[in-house]
């Protein structure tokens, strides 16, 4: 870990104004990954602005759906009673990360920015085009089982490591972004997350000067019908090794509208829209959602260790699909 | 015929005695308050702080190392090279070094240019904090002359080769016993299979930790975390040519160990040299990912097993062949045909070691060294072996039950197998087994039911301990041993109380110093018995002085008695044939104005309780019976899994473990020691795998967030039950020790539940849902 300075901050323009002086700043909130990866040196800062006092909180509903303060908890918005009964996949997802520890740091606008788990990335003797851009990618033809089937790029197959993510691009979740001129955007997150391409080390398109301010999800009766199922080597505190975020509207048995999104497959958090339209008009049944799977994992470029996650990532939106339809 | 020990009879169960109860640990709330010092937590004035830097490559030279930006940085000391660490007076560079300091790696980094392995120390930086001291250590460059590293024996290009011994050179390449080969030619039932098991580290809580203190220019103490201090001090007096005496070990607690503390890895001389050089006490301790790097790690390996049998499933040749990574000096392998060799009567059996050199550090002993995946293959093959004749699992292990040690043909000294078997098949319901594998369902789960067989030998060691007896009814209690956290200090205490015929609370236990009397290292499951015999005789010691001075006192009741006549009884001495006549120490020293009596013992292996008795009573007729006899602990694993019959998880629902290892000391801490080592199983079953990048020789999950060990979801209610069994051989305390038995045979029981629920045999370790998931849609 280098020497840094720390700054707290209470309002958002402090905060952005703070790291457009300085990209190579960063903005600090739990830390949870932040902290570990500067400890290993992947990361290094002069400056940390804290974000903590930056009034990014409250979890609301709004007249269109559901607002989650970017510097809201994990733990919170995981347990908070709205989420559980109107989102639940969002709800299961947060529960099913990390641990208790980890989730009552961590927050929602430092979850999305969450940076891969990929062993190259994160052990800094290592080539990695993500860390060291031009230096290499040795995950393709290394220890990949944990890395991306959907896409990668020769450069990089890195997987987005999060669940959360993964549900809220399931429910069509939109990031609010604001700059250090107190500007406001609104990105889907469908879009807020790069795909590696040629520049890896470009992960979103958040500008160095903006702060995620809140996520708002639509309301949707898929919404309700909504689930997250988590795949992983061992019970409880463990990355994903697939997980599917689906949501469902059934009505007299046929599909009215069907959301499919899936983690640790992608390199960002994989949203499966043909898969989607499949479903829709179709009978709630296992052979429309073996179908719609299939499709999930078009264009799917497996390498030798995560060759399984094609497979395995199918049954889990099957199985996500099954138990929601009941 | 059994003579009980002398505080069995009087202070046994029923008669008020600790000794086997459920004592809480002693020591239990000194270490949740924190009160507890673990080895780098002892304060020191001026202590400085050591880090490591690793080598970013696994192959090469260094060609320079520039330091001067790290040493430009505010506290920092020293940063210690090849160039310049202090000079050694003998290193394990060669083999008679590695012999003489009794080191497990042939290979002392910072004593030339080349780098053998990844992680492999280049660098040790010295500063006033630890963060200057990390800091400084991202400062120093390391220019190499990289060459191509070689990962694993699987690498085409990896040269296999038969070593003539392997593990230390305390296993043969090969051996044989008959015609196994032939044996096997002529059976008319065979069955062969290849079995992988992973790299696995063994991540202790506390990593290794050494704080070095010079007291003197040739006068050393160390706070070290390991499990033998005697070793340790012997590694570094010989390292640094001082008398033994000269160098001072102390381990008050230590947060596991499991193997990777058994010997003195680099980081302790390297700090010891760091404190010498910047003449202030060093306090060093490994980061988790240099413990993936820094102490060892049980091996990759293939095990291949051939089995001839016949029809009846009778077991009449077993062929093993290991191939394993070692690394470019030591033919280290896990010594796995032990216990192949040994489960099941079987006339003929053959086995042989290969190795390969890679570009990794020396793996070393992990919990059950050999008998874990040793166990892993025969009993899977076992298993195999029943469902192929269509045999239930334990009748087929009934069928080749070993009445007498197949490998020697002695006769056990105790073995309550039969017991085991019974008593788990009981408590697990293995009765209600469906006999079909695949057939079994509760939902989306697959259930499978799969059992194995434990053993592990009860090694040959001693050990002494010293006991002083104050008379005012205290005692204090010493032996150089360590504690992982199993619970030495407590059975110790209660062994000391119910020998002395004192309660638990007077007695003060004192271990971790190379100060007190010399005790084995806590490994290899040795350290409950010979510590407890040693104390056992050393009390008996104090006994026998008392009783000289009591029929030698005017005043004491047992005056002019013969001293054969006279007894213990609790606290008491008294006369055998009238017990109203006697009294206890505390009058009797207090009349002959003796403020404590002293004895010493040496708990020694082989000695069982009779020969302790005649060792007392100086009739060497009774001496040495152990040599007759063969020693092992036995027991029996039975698991239930549910498998998600689409994605291929797999959730270990219930656990039954019934062991039989001589005397139980503590039924609280003994339990709680089988749980772990049953978890520890389970997690070589389920999950433990460190990857080693084939092109890199450099791990790439060497953190807890990547490399999973099962967390509370994992792992049931697990029950644990001992066979009450008192084998009159081992030791004066017929205690034959649990440490690594718990794990041998639980990936076993594991895999052959999978097979049972899924009707797919899985034979490469870690089962991990992929794995499962594969097998399933074949």
């Amino acid at each position: 870990m280098n020497n840094f300075s720390y700054t707290t901050t209470s309002t958002a323009k402090e905060a952005t104004s703070a790291r457009k002086d300085n990209a190579q700043s960063a903005f600090i909130a739990g830390g949870t990954t932040l902290l570990d990866l500067m400890k290993l040196n992947v990361e290094q800062h002069p400056q940390l602005v804290d974000i903590n006092m930056v009034p990014f909180k409250g979890i609301s509903e709004t007249a269109d759906g559901l607002r989650i303060g970017a510097l809201e908890r994990m733990s919170d918005v995981g347990e908070n009673p709205l989420i559980v009964q109107q989102y639940p996949a969002i709800s299961e997802a947060l529960l099913l990360s990390a641990s208790p520890q980890l989730r009552n740091m961590a927050s929602i606008g430092g979850n999305l920015m969450q940076r891969t788990r990929c062993s190259y990335f994160r052990d800094t003797a290592f080539p990695c085009n993500k860390r060291n851009p031009g230096s290499g990618c040795p995950a393709q033809t290394g220890d990949n089982r944990g890395l991306a089937i959907l896409g990668g790029s020769t450069a990089c197959i890195a997987t987005n490591p999060g669940d959360m993510a993964v549900a809220l691009v399931a429910l069509d979740a939109v990031v609010l972004l604001e700059n250090s001129k107190g500007k406001q955007r609104r990105v889907p997150l469908l879009d807020f997350h790069l795909l590696p391409g040629t520049t890896p080390q470009r992960e979103t398109v958040l500008e160095p000067d903006e702060l995620i301010v809140a996520v708002t999800v639509p309301t949707a009766a898929h919404a309700r019908k909504s689930h997250y199922v988590k795949v992983r080597d061992r019970a409880s505190y463990a990355f994903a090794l697939v997980s599917a975020a689906v949501g469902l509207d059934v009505q007299g048995g046929q599909i009215r509208s069907a959301r499919i999104a899936m983690g640790s497959v992608g390199t960002k958090p994989w949203r499966a829209l043909e898969a989607e339209k499949l479903l829709v008009g179709k009978p709630a049944n296992e052979a429309s959602f073996r179908a719609a799977a299939v499709a999930a994992v078009s264009g799917a470029a497996p390498r030798e260790h995560n060759r399984f996650k094609v497979e395995m990532v199918q049954k889990t939106v099957v199985r996500a699909l099954q138990e929601v339809a009941v | 015929m059994d003579t009980e020990p002398r505080f069995f009879e009087t202070n046994g169960p029923g008669t008020g005695g600790v000794v086997g109860q459920p004592l809480n640990r002693i020591d239990g709330y000194d270490k949740v308050t924190g009160k507890a010092r673990y080895s780098a937590e002892f304060p020191q004035r001026g202590l400085a702080y050591g880090v490591l830097k690793g080598s970013e490559i696994a192959k090469g030279r260094i060609q320079s190392i520039d330091a001067t930006a790290a040493l430009k940085e505010p506290g920092v000391l020293a940063v210690l090279t090849h160039q310049n660490l202090p000079k050694l007076a003998k290193t394990p560079n060669d083999p008679e070094g590695k012999k003489a300091i009794g080191a497990p790696m042939g290979f002392l980094p910072l004593t030339s240019d080349v780098v053998h392995y990844a992680g492999q120390p280049v660098a040790l930086i010295v500063a006033d904090t630890f963060e200057r001291a990390t800091h400084a250590a991202s400062l120093v460059r390391v220019q190499y002359a990289v060459e191509k590293p070689l990962a694993s024996y699987l690498d085409p290009k990896a040269e296999i080769f038969n070593p003539e011994k392997v593990q230390d050179d305390k296993t043969k390449g090969y051996t044989r016993r008959g015609d196994a080969r032939a044996a096997l030619a002529a059976a008319p039932i065979k069955h062969t299979a290849t079995y992988t098991h992973a790299i696995n580290h063994h991540n202790p809580m506390e990593p290794g930790a050494t704080t070095a203190v010079w007291e003197g220019p040739d006068r050393l103490t160390v706070y070290e975390s390991t499990q033998g201090i005697t070793r340790t001090q012997k590694s570094l007096a010989t390292m640094l040519g001082l008398p033994q005496e000269q160098v001072r070990v102390v381990t008050k607690y230590l947060g596991g160990g499991f193997g990777c503390k058994g010997a003195s890895w680099p980081h302790t001389v390297l700090t010891v040299q760091a404190a010498k050089a910047v003449n202030r006490p060093v306090k060093l301790a490994l980061t988790r990912q240099q413990m993936f790097t820094g102490m060892g790690h049980r091996e990759d390996q293939t095990q291949t097993l051939q089995i001839g049998a016949t029809q009846e499933g009778k077991l009449l040749a077993l062929v093993h062949e290991k191939t394993s990574t070692t690394s470019p000096w030591d033919n280290y392998a896990e010594p796995n045909s032990k216990i192949i060799n040994l489960l099941y009567a079987c006339p003929t059996f053959e086995s042989s070691y290969q190795l390969a050199r890679a570009n990794v550090m020396t793996s070393t002993f992990t919990r059950a060294p050999g008998e874990a995946p040793g166990s892993f293959a025969i009993e899977c093959s076992m298993d195999d072996l029943a469902a192929q004749l269509g045999i239930d699992p334990l009748e087929i292990r009934l069928r080749n039950y070993a009445e007498k040690d197949p490998t020697n043909g002695k006769p056990w000294s105790s073995k309550s197998l039969k017991q085991c078997y019974a008593r788990g098949a009981e408590l697990f319901g293995w009765s209600k087994r469906n006999p079909r594998n695949g057939a079994t369902r509760d939902g989306k789960y697959l259930v499978g039911y799969g059992m194995a067989t434990a053993s592990y030998p009860v090694h040959n060691s001693q050990g002494t301990a010293r006991v002083r007896l104050y008379a005012d009814g205290h005692a204090v209690v010493q032996s150089g041993a360590t504690d992982l956290g199993t619970g030495t200090y407590t059975v110790m205490t209660q062994v000391a109380a119910d020998t002395l015929g004192i309660t638990p609370d007077k007695v003060r236990f004192e271990l971790g110093d190379s100060r007190l009397p010399t005790a084995p290292n806590s490994g290899g499951s040795v350290a409950g018995g010979t510590v407890s015999s040693s104390v056992y005789v050393a009390a008996q010691e104090v006994w026998q002085k008392l009783k000289k001075l009591a029929v030698a006192d005017k005043k004491s009741p047992l005056y002019r008695a013969k001293l054969d006549d006279v007894m213990v009884e609790k606290n008491r001495l008294v006369l055998k044939s009238n017990k109203q006549k006697g009294e206890d120490f505390m009058a009797l020293m207090k009349r002959n104005d003796l403020p404590d009596m002293e004895g010493t013992g040496n708990g020694k292996y082989g000695s069982g309780y009779e020969a302790a008795q005649a060792a007392l009573n100086a009739d060497p007729t009774k001496k040495d019976e152990a040599g007759e006899h063969s020693m092992h602990s036995f027991g029996a694993h039975f698991c239930e899994v549910h498998v998600d019959a689409e994605l291929g998880t797999v959730r270990v629902t219930r656990w039954v473990s019934v062991h039989a290892a001589g005397r139980i000391l503590n039924a609280k801490t003994a339990r709680s020691q089988i749980i772990g080592g049953s978890i520890f199983g389970i997690g070589a079953a389920l999950m433990e795998e460190t990857f080693r990048d084939q092109t890199f020789a450099r791990y790439t999950n060497a953190s807890l967030g990547e490399y999973h060990i099962p967390v509370n979801a994992d792992i049931p209610d697990m029950t644990v039950e001992f066979i009450d069994e008192h084998d009159p051989y081992i030791n004066a305390m017929g205690v034959k020790g649990i440490g690594e038995i718990s794990m041998v045979g639980v990936s076993a029981a594991v895999a052959n539940a999978v097979f049972h629920a899924t009707g797919k045999r899985i034979r490469e370790l870690p089962i991990t849902p992929d794995k499962v998931m594969g097998a399933l849609a074949v």
